[in-house]
């Protein structure tokens, strides 16, 4: 099943060239993303929210795909496909279609977890050498040029995301989330994903 | 006029300097109690936000570059902001980082610290705008002397790498000086913070944009 739906999202990639795409939410490059990503790309798991993610972001993960540097096994399984006949100029439209497009919050973490995940967001932990978040996503959350948006997202792609730099997957990932990462505990990456997941 | 305020200016700075080197030696002794996997896990930790080899990270905010500032310099930064005497009025939230990592720092730690970034010597972060760099360079040597502006090599060192309570300039990001160079009187009410004040203010947008680009590329 899950096979099928994968070839004809390449076979659909493959057919489609299309230059500008602003405009267009019914043009095939868009589709051949939005049914893995959810309608109006607001994240269907596995595949997470792309709506309102920054540019620049969405183009590095993009070029990371493609490059094979963001290695974890969603990413193979999925996203190295979905990127195989992606041109640069098509990549970049996309990435300016999708985040343009407002976000909805998912709003799936643990509610009583959310306090804790949110102190350490602000203050991180000093005394155990955890930054605070908000230094480089900011005060909401919102993220900043290369620097994704946080809040909102999936509480299962975010404590994935988390949990696999700690493994040593995609360790090429820009300065400084592997390092991040791998000082968290499954619970503090638990209260940071519920936290952040209630974001708006 | 102007010369008799650049002269008290200064003597300000040179009692400064002259107050510093007193101030370092009873600090050696401090440094004795840290262990070195403690420093590297705290070195470790200021790296993830002040980039790698302490060069600076641009994130929501600029966090500066450490690598090479004074041993003195950092350590009384480091003291502004848990004293509440240094602030980020602009962003609340950034003032709160830097208290919130000073606040558990022991006098020891500090010390070793601010010892380990001044010895770092990594090339300049980079990506200010290249065209106004002439510009900044003239500022740097000169000053402006129609606005009381002394030059910066003064009190910075001809190269930009400061000395003990001056800090170095040399490499520093661009966004972060030029924020600082504007917010001065509202940002630094630290013991030496007066001895930018008027500087800082007699400095226009395009000026304060040229001479921060201009030490920014400086190695
Ligand atoms: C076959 C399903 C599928 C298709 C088709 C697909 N994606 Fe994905 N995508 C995923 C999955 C699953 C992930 C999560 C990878 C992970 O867990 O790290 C993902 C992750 C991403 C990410 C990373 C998001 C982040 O926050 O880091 C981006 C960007 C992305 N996809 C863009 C696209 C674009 C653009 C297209 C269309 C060209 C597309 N995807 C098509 C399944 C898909
Ligand atoms: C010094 C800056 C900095 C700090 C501090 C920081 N991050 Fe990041 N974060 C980044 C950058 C840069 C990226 C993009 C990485 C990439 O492009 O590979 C990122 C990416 C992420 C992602 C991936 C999002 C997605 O859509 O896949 C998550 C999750 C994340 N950070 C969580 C955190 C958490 C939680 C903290 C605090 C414990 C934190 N970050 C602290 C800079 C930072
Ligand atoms: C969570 C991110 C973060 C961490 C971790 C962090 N810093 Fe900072 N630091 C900042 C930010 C942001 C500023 C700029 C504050 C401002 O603009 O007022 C700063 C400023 C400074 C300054 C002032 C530099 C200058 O040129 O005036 C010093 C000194 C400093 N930090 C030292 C450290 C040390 C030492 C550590 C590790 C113990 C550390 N920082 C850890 C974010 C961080
Ligand atoms: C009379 C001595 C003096 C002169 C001249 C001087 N400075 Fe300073 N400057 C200082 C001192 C002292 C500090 C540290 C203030 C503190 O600790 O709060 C400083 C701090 C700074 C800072 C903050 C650095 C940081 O890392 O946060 C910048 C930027 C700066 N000066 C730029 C300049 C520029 C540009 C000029 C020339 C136009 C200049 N200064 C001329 C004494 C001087």
């Amino acid at each position: 099943m899950k096979l099928l739906r994968l070839k004809s999202a390449v076979l659909a990639i493959a057919f489609s060239a299309v230059s500008s795409l602003a405009g267009h939410a019914e043009s095939h490059a868009i589709r051949n993303c939005t049914w893995c990503h959810g309608t109006s790309a607001q994240g269907y798991l596995p595949a997470p929210r792309l709506a309102g993610q920054k540019r620049q972001y969405l183009e590095n993960q993009l070029v990371g795909f493609s490059q094979h540097t963001r290695d974890n096994p969603f990413s193979k399984q999925y996203m190295w496909f979905a990127t195989a006949s992606l041109s640069p100029k098509t990549a970049h439209d996309l990435a300016i279609y999708f985040s343009e497009l407002s976000p909805k919050p998912a709003e799936d973490g643990n509610q009583q977890l959310a306090a804790m995940g949110r102190k350490i967001y602000q203050d991180g932990i000093p005394d155990s050498n955890i930054v605070a978040c908000i230094a480089c996503h900011g005060p909401n959350a919102e993220g900043v040029r290369e620097i994704p948006r946080l809040g909102g997202l999936e509480f299962s792609y975010l404590q994935r995301r988390l949990e696999q730099w700690g493994e040593g997957y995609n360790k090429t990932a820009m300065h400084p989330m592997p390092h991040v990462a791998s000082q968290l505990s499954a619970k503090q990456i638990a209260a940071l994903a519920s936290y952040l997941s209630f974001i708006k | 006029m102007k010369v008799v305020r650049l002269r008290s200016l200064l003597q300000i700075a040179v009692l400064a300097v002259a107050f510093s080197t007193a101030a370092r030696a009873s600090d050696e002794k401090a440094a004795a109690g840290v262990s070195q996997r403690d420093l590297q896990a705290k070195v470790d930790y200021c790296e993830t936000c002040h980039g790698l080899s302490a060069r600076g990270f641009i994130g929501f905010h600029p966090i500066p570059r450490l690598a090479g500032q004074p041993v003195e310099y950092i350590e009384n930064e480091l003291k502004g902001f848990v004293e509440h005497k240094r602030e980020n009025k602009e962003s609340p939230s950034s003032t709160n980082i830097m208290f919130n990592v000073g606040h558990v720092l022991s006098p020891a730690m500090i010390h070793a610290l601010a010892t380990h970034f001044h010895d770092l010597n990594p090339k300049p972060f980079g990506g200010a705008p290249k065209e106004i760099v002439a510009a900044g360079k003239k500022i740097f040597d000169d000053g402006v002397p129609s606005a009381d502006v002394p030059a910066c090599g003064t009190c910075h060192g001809a190269d930009a790498k400061g000395n003990g309570a001056f800090p170095r300039l040399a490499g520093q990001l661009y966004p972060y000086i030029v924020t600082q160079l504007t917010n001065w009187a509202k940002e630094r009410a630290e013991e030496n913070s007066n001895i930018m004040a008027p500087i800082a203010h007699g400095l226009t947008k395009s000026q304060i944009e040229a001479v921060a680009a201009y030490v920014s590329y400086l190695e």
